[in-house]
């Protein structure tokens, strides 16, 4: 099943941004394809390479970028949001690109299922 | 906007439904969620949106957020219909329980009861909850 996500809430702050991944990385375990995730609202903050969490925790953007550069999966943050919140292209982690919220209904419209992690 | 120059996937047409469950102001929610509507708009889709449990404020007359310092922008649920989406539903049971009616909302609204909004939920392809 082609799968797409949709992220609303930032790293660490919300458990969201993990179950996101978690799913994400589950479904490719078992052969389905995740075409792209969407990084909205406060969720396009999962994008900042700058992040620094303490050695014995988890690096969410770097997960995220190791996910896409092993599976090929587009991981996309809405401009609005991002623009709005202080994410620019010079921050953004491996594998992210900033585009516009008709990248959210575009493959809402492709994808077999649209999962959103939110509050 | 250039996605949709690329989007050529013309033919598709699915049901989205968007779902507002928060109040206007406190948190961002109801504004980007209506960012989202409108780009909607653009991908000629079969698009509804719901309003239960505190959205169902959103939709409230009288809106003033100037004392928050912020946008108020509940006028732009009026400027929905120009855009040919009219099907705006409301949890009956959402209302009632903050003593609201379909009368103070600004635009005209379907009102539902909890079981149709779930049903209605179901025949949707792509449901996006904010």
């Amino acid at each position: 099943m082609r799968f797409a996500i949709l992220v609303n809430e930032g790293p660490y702050q919300h458990e969201a941004a993990d179950s996101a991944y978690h799913f994400a990385a589950a479904a490719l375990a078992q052969g389905h394809e995740v075409s792209r995730v969407f990084f909205y609202m406060d969720g396009v903050h999962n994008a900042n390479r700058l992040q620094e969490p303490q050695q014995d925790d988890r690096n969410i953007v770097r997960r995220w970028s190791e996910l896409a550069e092993a599976h090929g999966t587009d991981l996309v943050v809405c401009v609005a949001a991002a623009l709005r919140r202080g994410v620019k292209d010079e921050i953004l982690g491996a594998g992210f690109r900033i585009s516009g919220l008709g990248q959210l209904v575009e493959v809402g419209i492709q994808a077999d299922r649209l999962v959103t992690f939110g509050d | 906007m250039s996605d949709e120059a690329n989007w050529e996937d013309a033919g598709a047409v699915k049901r989205f439904m968007f779902v507002n469950r928060k109040a206007p102001h406190g948190t961002i929610y109801a504004l980007e969620a209506l960012e989202v509507v409108l780009i909607s708009a653009a991908f000629d889709q079969d698009v509804s949106l719901a309003f239960l449990d505190d959205g169902v404020h959103q939709l409230r007359q009288g809106q003033d957020a100037k004392a928050l310092g912020m946008k108020n922008f509940a006028p732009t649920f009026r400027a929905l219909d120009d855009y040919d989406i009219d099907k705006l539903y409301v949890e009956a049971e959402s209302l009632a329980q903050r003593g609201l009616s379909a009368e103070e909302l600004i635009v005209p609204v379907q009102v539902v009861d909890r079981e149709r909004m779930s049903a209605l939920m179901a025949e949707q392809d792509v449901v996006m909850s904010f």
